[in-house]
């Protein structure tokens, strides 16, 4: 089938996952975690009402920036670090389309860092899945910015020695206005978010936990196995208590600015007792990122902050439409300019 | 002094063709005001003209010092004029660093009208004079007319009840100085009096001050026996009837954008980041918003160009602008352009280099940047402005090669153009070229797959924006196989599309116009090949050799790459070539790799333009030495 033919086909009958299954094979490594995350995104692409002549991948460089070529929508695979100013760019020129962006710890927050914290405060519509898998894929082992303190790796033989980025405290920090996290694994999780992400007008910015068995296989077990997951990670959303552990009797409660895993068993305490958990609410989120770097914290997912403000597109259409309210400027207004003479005299 | 008008004694008033007139002071003395309502003025009354602005790249450079001197030049005249002036025939030198940094260019003989207390101890010291010095006075200035005008004072006599701060009084000196300047050159300045009402509608009072010191010097020039032996003088008007405007090459730029997006039905997108001295076009399109504009100022020159990137390929008109460190940092993302073969107007606004080198003055040495300034084989068109109003012409013309040739356009200007100005006569719509953007339309059941690189005739492959049914396809900074445009290692197909990627753009010589010969025979000793802004001095050191009946032409390239298909031709009618610019021999290298031959080098590399007189020099030497 053909790009072609699954678009005449969206509009005859539900689109479902193969409608967004390019005709090329993903060359990703097998077990990599890139794999679950197409899947998953292929599942969701056609809850989302969009026909995918609408929507746009946009990626950088690196293992996780060939995601637009297995896509059937339209795509651009750009230069390294570069995807989130081609989406603005876009995304203003064409405001009604879907845009997504597809990058990773190296192409984000190493060479791509500067767009990143002006994309996330400028809030321009965008969903943009960053691929954490704490390591350099496709140069083949080097660490990257998220990468763990003594890591050894290819360039750091001794052990990484300085300090990864927290990029849920830099999202919020930037003036992102969405921050989520999930795992390659999760799937069911993982379509949640994508899904929360999509409906979230402004700059969606999904951290995702992938695993790269080639490189820095196991990074993220603690939180992947059934065995550990329960206690190690916790579950954020909307509105309910922070409860997790095996048999949901563990809880964070706010001593001061201060999270404390409580035992509900244990401590005499209730889930009322509990930190209840409020996306609009940036301080929270704030302590919320920061548990990424508290080992004897679970790990959140979910949905950390969501924040309705104006997107950047939106907000320049508005200036342009109030400066066009005496109408639409001409060609010919436009060349002649508004401090244009007239020379009357011909004197030769 | 009143603000009744005086019966003025009889003063001579002479005709004059041309003029060149240099106002200079402090940063801080409204020079760059004083030269514009002055050049608004001339142009109004009807004068060719050609502007150009000369200041510190420091905001506020130390008062009174020789590095804080500001300068606006404009040369005007009954006929037509394409410099500024080689030399100023009048100075107008508010303190004595400004008389100290600009004398050299005076003509001897010239006029010097000194603010006198500018030239006190303090300033003296400041300027670097020796102690006890004073060049007013001391017999220095023997070869030039002198008049020391206490301009300060009598500003301060004029609006002593103004009600005006002592503060506000002195900044309104540089009015008073515009007065007499009119009243030298017989100009009206009720054009002015307009400007200021409009500048300070809500402080009438301030228009009233600046309006009461500008009289005061105009009437200051009837009073005074000062110029009783030199004299008014009278530059009589040249243009024809019509509608004109002044504009500088950067925004002659900025407008030219917008005319060719409105041509080609298309919405105009510029992303980028502010630099000396090409920020002027960013802030003349974020203006115009009432014309559907969309600006982004990004966080980097990389952002600029990147996301008029992902504009173009949703199908806008997309532009950056820069000036050489920022088109560096874009060499990058002009391979991606080039590779993805979408269409994008690159204007780079050329400044001394390397480096931050000299940020405010103009050099033509990104050539070869422009030419070959990208990893692996990526040629692209360049072209190049020879004047502020050309940068019109020259921005719209790049616009339609991108957009039909679905090609990354650089378009060089340079911070001489980029801050000159001259008179427009308004242009009409009709003559502009069509632009017609080669979208692909949507595919219905059983058409055949989308291939985003099947390429027409000249080469080019079609546009297929996001949104269009059907056409959905993936592209990338990977090499892609011919046609289907899939990711390709290939080894033939890597070599066949480099091939035909070099080839849409030879294949451009096919659509624009052969070179033509600016002025001069067709056939001759020499011919003088310039590009970008030495047209001017080139055109004006041509037209003198021409009337001293040297065997001289003129050629001016607006298409550097590619050529125009008859420039060999061109070139093998002359027993020599000069080709002036302002780097250390760029397009001469270029030449002569492309046609074999050995032309002359004339270049010069001081941040300053060159001036006619220099290329009449080198134009007698060179015909001196073909005759021995």
């Amino acid at each position: 089938m053909t790009d072609n033919d699954k678009t005449i086909k969206a509009l005859t009958a539900p689109l479902t996952a193969k409608d967004f299954a390019s005709d090329q094979e993903p060359k990703w490594c097998p077990g990599c975690g890139d794999h679950s995350v197409l899947q998953q995104l292929k599942q969701v692409l056609p809850e989302l009402g969009v026909t995918p002549e609408n929507i746009v991948f946009l990626s950088g460089i690196g293992c996780s920036s060939r995601l637009p070529y297995y896509l059937a929508t339209y795509g651009v695979h750009g230069i390294h670090g570069r995807a989130l100013p081609m989406a603005t760019g876009l995304k203003i020129a064409r405001p009604e389309l879907s845009v997504w962006v597809g990058t990773g710890d190296g192409d984000a927050l190493s060479i791509g860092g500067n767009h990143f914290i002006h994309t996330l405060r400028r809030n321009p519509d965008l969903n943009v899945l960053l691929f954490n898998n704490e390591i350099y894929g496709l140069t083949k082992g080097q660490y990257s910015p998220t990468s763990k303190i003594g890591l050894k790796t290819v360039t750091s033989p001794s052990g990484v020695i300085d300090q990864p980025f927290n990029t849920a405290a830099l999202t919020i920090g930037s003036g992102g206005s969405f921050f989520a996290r999930a795992f390659d694994r999760d799937g069911k999780l993982l379509r949640t978010i994508l899904k929360r992400a999509a409906e979230h007008k402004g700059t969606s910015l999904v951290e995702i936990y992938q695993n790269c068995p080639i490189f820095n296989n196991a990074a993220f077990e603690a939180f992947a196995t059934l065995d550990s997951k329960a206690d190690n990670t916790i579950y954020v959303e909307q509105g309910k208590p922070l409860v997790f552990g095996k048999n949901k009797n563990r809880g964070i409660m706010l001593d001061g600015f201060t999270p404390i895993v409580v035992d509900l068993d244990k401590d005499d305490l209730s889930t009322s007792d509990l930190w209840l958990h409020d996306e609009s609410d940036i301080n929270k989120a704030s302590i919320l990122a920061r548990f990424a770097d508290d080992e004897s914290l679970p790990r959140p997912i979910g949905v950390f902050y969501a924040e309705n403000r104006a997107t950047y597109e939106d907000a320049l259409a508005d200036q342009i439409k109030d400066s066009q309210q005496n109408g639409y400027g001409t060609l010919e207004q436009l060349l002649k300019g508004e401090n244009s003479y007239e020379i009357k005299s011909a004197v030769v | 002094m009143t603000d009744k008008k005086k019966t003025p004694r009889q003063v001579n008033v002479t005709s004059k063709t041309s003029v060149s007139v240099l106002f200079a002071g402090d940063s801080g003395d409204g020079m760059q005001l004083t030269g514009t309502q002055f050049a608004n003025t001339v142009a109004i009354h009807g004068s060719e003209l050609n502007t150009f602005p000369n200041f510190p790249s420091e905001i506020r450079a130390p008062a009174g010092t020789v590095a804080g001197v500001s300068g606006f030049q404009l040369q005007f005249s009954s006929k037509p004029v394409y410099t500024p002036g080689a030399r100023f025939d009048v100075m107008v030198a508010m303190n004595s660093a400004a008389l100290k940094a600009n004398l050299k260019n005076l003509h001897r003989g010239g006029i010097i009208i000194a603010g006198t207390e500018g030239f006190d101890e303090k300033n003296l010291k400041l300027a670097g004079y020796p102690e006890g010095a004073n060049p007013l006075y001391d017999g220095s200035l023997d070869n030039y007319i002198v008049f020391p005008v206490p301009i300060l004072q009598l500003t301060r006599e004029a609006l002593k009840e103004s009600g005006l701060s002592s503060k506000e009084i002195d900044r309104c000196k540089n009015m008073f100085v515009l007065g007499l300047l009119y009243w030298l050159y017989t100009l009206p300045f009720e054009g002015t009096m307009e400007t200021m009402y409009a500048k300070f509608k809500k402080n009438v009072w301030m228009a009233e001050a600046n309006i009461k010191a500008m009289k005061a010097g105009y009437y200051f020039g009837d009073e005074t026996e000062l110029f009783a032996n030199l004299g008014r003088f009278d530059i009589s008007p040249h243009k024809q009837h019509g509608i004109y405007r002044r504009v500088t090459g950067n925004e002659a730029c900025a407008i030219a954008l917008t005319a060719a997006s409105r041509k080609a039905g298309l919405e105009l997108f510029l992303g980028s980041y502010p630099i000396t001295p090409a920020t002027e076009i960013l802030q003349t399109l974020a203006k115009k918003k009432k014309y559907g504009v969309k600006t982004f100022q990004a966080e980097d020159e990389i952002a600029g160009i990147v996301s008029s990137i992902g504009a173009a390929y949703g199908g806008a008109l997309a532009a950056t602008n820069t000036s050489g460190p920022g088109l560096a940092l874009k060499t990058e993302a002009l391979g991606l352009a080039v590779i993805l073969e979408i269409p994008l107007v690159v204007i780079n606004v050329q400044r001394g280099g390397p480096s931050t080198g000299l940020p405010t003055k103009p050099e033509q040495s990104d050539l070869f940047m422009a030419l070959y300034g990208r990893h692996g084989e990526a040629p692209l068109p360049v072209i190049a402005a020879h004047s502020p109003v050309d940068c019109f012409y020259a921005t719209y013309e790049a616009a339609r090669i991108a957009v039909e040739h679905m090609t990354p356009v650089i378009c060089l200007s340079d911070g001489y153009l980029a801050l000159s100005s001259e008179p427009w006569e308004v242009e009409s719509p009709d003559n502009l070229a069509k632009i017609t953007p080669r979208f692909q339309p949507a595919r219905e059941p059983g058409d055949s797959p989308y291939l985003p690189y099947k390429r027409d005739e000249r080469q080019v492959r079609s546009w297929a924006i996001p949104g269009t049914r059907g056409l959905e396809h993936r592209i990338g900074g990977l090499e892609k196989q011919h046609e289907t445009g899939n990711i390709s290692h290939d080894p033939e197909n890597h070599e066949l599309m480099t091939k035909l990627r070099a080839e849409k753009i030879d294949r451009i010589a096919d659509s624009i116009p052969l070179q033509s010969i600016d002025n001069g025979p067709l056939t001759g000793d020499l011919l003088i090949l310039g590009w970008g802004s030495t047209y001017g001095a080139i055109k004006t050191a041509v037209e003198q050799a021409l009337e001293k009946g040297y065997s001289v032409a003129h050629a001016h390239l607006r298409y550097i790459h590619p050529f125009p298909k008859n420039l060999k031709e061109i070139l093998g009618n002359y027993k020599q070539v000069m080709i002036p610019e302002l780097n250390n021999g760029q397009l001469v290298h270029v030449i002569r790799d492309t046609f074999l031959i050995a032309p002359e080098s004339y270049t010069k590399v001081q941040g300053v333009p060159f001036n006619e007189m220099e290329i009449l020099t080198k134009i007698t030497d060179l015909l001196k030495e073909l005759k021995s």
